[in-house]
């Protein structure tokens, strides 16, 4: 398996015109595979993808505005294994294009406004460290503060070794940021993408009000190798799977990658409540609607991204409800 | 010139003895942390608790004895008390499963924090584990999502909680029953995001580098202070507590009666908003945008 090929921001090569599936084998046209949201034609096997490309397919286009992205990581431990903790940032962010392992922002998702949250695994394979913490940490009180739903694309392998105590920390950090957002009462959807693994499941991704996985995501807290180690026993057929996860009652749907945009845009709009979408208000299969309701929901998006970045700049956080008055 | 290379040399050569020495402490601490003999949180409660009254069960499946909780009188304050139970006896660590915790446990510790919450009594938590038991039945009856839980719902608390960290606090397992307003922890006890064994597999391919990820991952009382991820370095007998288990307790109980009289006197609304300040402030980044950098010592900017 090459990453480069499944993850496609990164498959920069020029040589490369196909894509290999990892599960059938079957050879894709890598552009074709673009449109096809790199779910595989034959399998319908769902290829990891990177932030950068989850927010292309997520959001309404030209919808997404960053926010937060030179938030660094320090190296408070001066943690040294076989190579040095800011070697490994950097050998990551010259791989991906990142700066850290999540990407922030405001967006519109079938017309709605959200906080945009999405994690990228290709980044020191999706580790929660002091940035992603901290990140999560500002969606959830931009979102609070705007009353704007947060959504969160959650992959990742575990905590941020090389952070220490301080990536342990991240769990209760993001934890309190979902009681932040639930006395603001705002809506949150977590959506599970492979592999969803170790402190970020038992941290805010399985604390949002809705809870969604893509199909065959590998989902766990302890993953079958710990579990082997430590207890011998043997794993159920599908263990971990986001399919076994539903049998069992731990999410909410499991969702194929081409109807996302339109099922988050469903439940954000049901969690909003009072009255449904006007008559008449429609979406072409392109994204962005062109009704009145789409454009104020993009107006408000990029209003309250623009007061984010000014809040930021000023340091006055005390007075989010500012931006509901803010010019577009 | 032959002078001042020689105090160099000198000067290096200390450095190494010192970080050799260091490493010899962390690893020295990682193992009266898990020492056979180290009083366990039924000794604290034992020495610390008057008239204790274990209630068990979570109210949906079962009663998971790796976590312990009940009601009982401290120094003359009705308090709730939960923590993990490690067991001292191959048969007791058996029956505990060693301290490591699965969905059950974790869902008690819940309902007994709603049952603090109702009846507005403090919250005393005592950590002391491995970790959450990595087994399939516990994930696959929700082991995160329990963890989760369990961390949100002590965020929420209006009561005031004290957490101290008296063994182990090994990863996710341990922090589920530390978001607390205060954090103590004893002088040899470790908390940390994982063990060194496991820090060495995955960092090193080698668990044979133990010793050196424990220096790594700084998991000792005072390198967690200096970090600011707890309030207090709770002092223990001279080779630890489990020297003389009572004097240990007696520092343990001193330290919680210091940090419940500062709590109390808090609203509760304010305590709790502290609680959440308490966790956002930890971790170590730096923002160019804002030119102020986040560290786990800057006072919080909000
Ligand atoms: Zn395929």
């Amino acid at each position: 398996m090459n990453v480069t090929v499944e993850i496609e921001h990164r498959a920069t090569d020029p040589q490369r015109h196909d894509w290999v599936c990892r599960s059938c084998h079957t050879h894709s046209d890598l552009a074709a595979m673009r449109e096809l949201l790199y779910v595989c034609p034959q399998c319908g096997y769902h290829a990891r993808i990177g932030a950068r490309e989850r927010i292309r397919q997520l959001t309404d286009p030209g919808s997404f505005t960053e926010l937060w992205s030179g938030v660094k990581t320090l190296d408070p431990l001066g943690f040294v294994d076989l190579q040095t903790y800011p070697e490994r940032v950097l050998e990551a962010q010259g791989k991906t294009g990142l700066a850290e392992a999540i990407v922030t922002g405001t967006a519109t998702i079938a017309d709605t406004a959200c906080v945009l949250a999405v994690m990228d695994f290709g980044f020191m394979g999706g580790s929660m460290g002091s940035v992603v913490g901290e990140k999560l940490w500002r969606s959830a009180e931009l979102a609070a503060g705007e009353h704007l739903p947060l959504v969160a694309v959650c992959s990742s392998g575990g905590a941020r070794m090389q952070e220490g105590i301080l990536s342990l920390m991240q769990m209760a950090k993001t934890s309190c940021a979902v009681d932040l957002i639930t006395d603001a009462g705002v809506q949150f959807i977590a959506l599970l993408v492979d592999p969803c693994t170790g402190g970020v499941v038992a941290s805010f991704a399985t604390l949002a009000d809705i809870c969604i996985a893509e199909p065959g995501a590998q989902l766990y807290f302890s993953g079958p190798r710990v579990i082997q180690q430590t207890t011998r026993e043997a794993l159920p057929a599908g263990f971990g799977s986001a399919e076994r996860n539903l049998e069992l009652g731990h999410l909410d749907a499991v969702v194929p990658r081409a109807d996302l945009r339109d099922k988050l845009g469903a439940y954000l709009r049901l969690l909003k409540g009072g009255e449904g979408p006007e008559r008449g208000e429609t979406r072409g299969p392109a994204g962005r609607g062109t009704g009145r309701l789409a454009e104020a929901a993009l107006d408000r998006a990029q209003a309250v991204a623009a007061y984010a970045r000014r809040a930021l700049v000023r340091g006055d956080r005390e007075s989010p409800d500012e931006a509901q008055d803010a010019p577009a | 010139m032959h002078l001042s290379e020689e105090i160099e040399r000198v000067q290096t050569k200390l450095k190494t003895l010192r970080h050799e020495a260091h490493r010899h402490d962390t690893w020295v601490t990682v193992e009266i942390a898990r020492h056979k003999e180290r009083p366990r949180t039924r000794d604290y409660i034992a020495h610390l608790i008057d008239g204790f009254e274990e209630l068990k069960g979570d109210r949906l499946r079962a009663d998971d004895p790796a976590i312990v909780g009940g009601l009982g009188w401290f120094r003359g304050r009705a308090v709730l008390v939960v923590g993990h139970q490690k067991g001292r006896t191959l048969d007791e660590q058996t029956l505990h499963n060693f301290g490591m915790a699965r969905p059950e446990g974790y869902r008690k510790a819940q309902r007994l924090f709603a049952l603090a919450e109702r009846h507005r009594l403090p919250v005393l938590t005592f950590v002391d584990t491995p970790g959450a038991y990595p087994g399939v039945a516990a994930e696959e009856g929700g082991q995160a999502r329990a963890i989760a839980d369990t961390m949100l719902r002590m965020a929420r608390l209006s009561v005031p909680v004290v957490a101290t960290i008296i063994g182990e606090g090994g990863s996710g397992g341990a922090l589920a029953l530390a978001v607390a307003d205060r954090v103590l922890m004893q002088e040899n006890a470790t908390y940390s995001v994982i063990s060194p064994e496991g820090c060495a597999a995955i960092l090193w391919r080698d668990a044979d580098y133990a010793a050196q990820a424990a220096e790594s991952l700084r998991p000792t009382a005072s390198q967690l202070y200096d970090l600011g991820v707890i309030e207090t370095v709770v002092r223990e007998p001279r080779g630890g507590a489990q020297k003389d288990p009572e004097a240990a307790a007696e520092a343990v109980g001193a330290a919680i009666t210091d940090a419940l009289d500062e709590l109390q006197q808090l609203d509760p609304e304010v305590r709790r908003r502290q609680r959440r300040e308490r966790f956002r402030r930890l971790g170590a980044w730096a923002d160019p945008e804002e030119g102020l950098p986040g560290a786990p010592f800057s006072p919080s900017r909000m």
